[in-house]
């Protein structure tokens, strides 16, 4: 029997937003569709264990992240040293400076760690609950709330927001223009 | 699942408060909330790329061979 094409194509629906979960994960575009083809091997290999009427996006986004614990991180620990390289890295792919911006925003982003980069995207960006983004990475709802919290005041304070209370909402929102529109 | 960050049980401090948790205020979370859907988004909207589309096809084709072969 043939893959069932109504579970082919809720998978295939999956593929942009999990291939933008593996750049954010992974930093390259080439590395990431790399992933994403490993994720989509393994998924339909194991498809029998999908439960269906479960979400098949959290089920692929959880094989994908823990193909990247289990493999790419280790390489990716080889050739990276903390802080700005990674950043810096980024910007000298020419590959990709055609086809994607790389701003301010996004060198902050590179600059988190990656357990709270990835619980801020899942929660951010992908639009997964705060309970999803917790099966996904396998820890508890209440950590997956404390690394998004500490990803985003670091991401402020990386792109200089003065985001205390002592601001005012106007001195607030230029702060917030002065920071992210360069 | 789309839009909006989903908020727990903290909701009710947040929305009486405009400084939201760890001290930022909504403006900066919003803010932040929308540069990340932004570039998320730059890749969602290139679509499925040709390989994926092969792949699962291929895969198919060869499922289908096996089954044959098998049954």
């Amino acid at each position: 029997m043939a893959l069932d094409p109504t579970l082919r194509d809720t998978v295939l629906a999956s593929v942009p937003s999990l291939r933008a979960f593996a750049i954010s994960l992974c930093g390259t575009v080439d590395r990431a569709d790399d992933l994403v083809q490993e994720t989509l091997l393994r998924a339909l290999a194991n498809i029998d264990s999908f439960q269906p009427g479960t979400n098949m996006s959290a089920w692929l986004f959880t094989i994908l992240r823990n193909l990247f614990r289990s493999e790419y991180r280790k390489r990716r620990r080889e050739v990276a040293d903390s802080d700005g390289s990674y950043a810096a890295r980024l910007k000298t792919h020419p590959e990709q400076e055609g086809r994607i911006e790389f701003g301010e925003f996004r060198a902050a982003l590179s600059r988190l760690p990656d357990e709270q980069r990835e619980a801020l995207i899942l929660v951010g960006a992908s639009g997964f609950s705060y309970e999803e983004a917790a099966t996904i990475c396998g820890c508890a709802v209440g950590t997956i709330k404390s690394r998004v919290n500490r990803a985003r005041a670091r991401l402020a304070e990386l792109l200089s927001i003065d985001s205390l209370d002592e601001f005012g909402p106007d001195q607030t929102t230029r702060a917030v223009l002065v920071g992210f529109d360069k | 699942m789309q839009d909006d960050i989903p908020v727990g049980p903290k909701k009710k401090m947040l929305s009486s408060n405009n400084a939201g948790r760890g001290g930022l205020t909504r403006e900066v979370q919003a803010k932040i909330g929308q540069q990340l859907r932004s570039i998320y988004n730059d890749v969602v909207d290139q679509g499925v790329p040709d390989r994926f589309l092969e792949l699962l096809n291929k895969m198919d084709a060869d499922k289908k061979k096996t089954d044959k072969d098998v049954g």
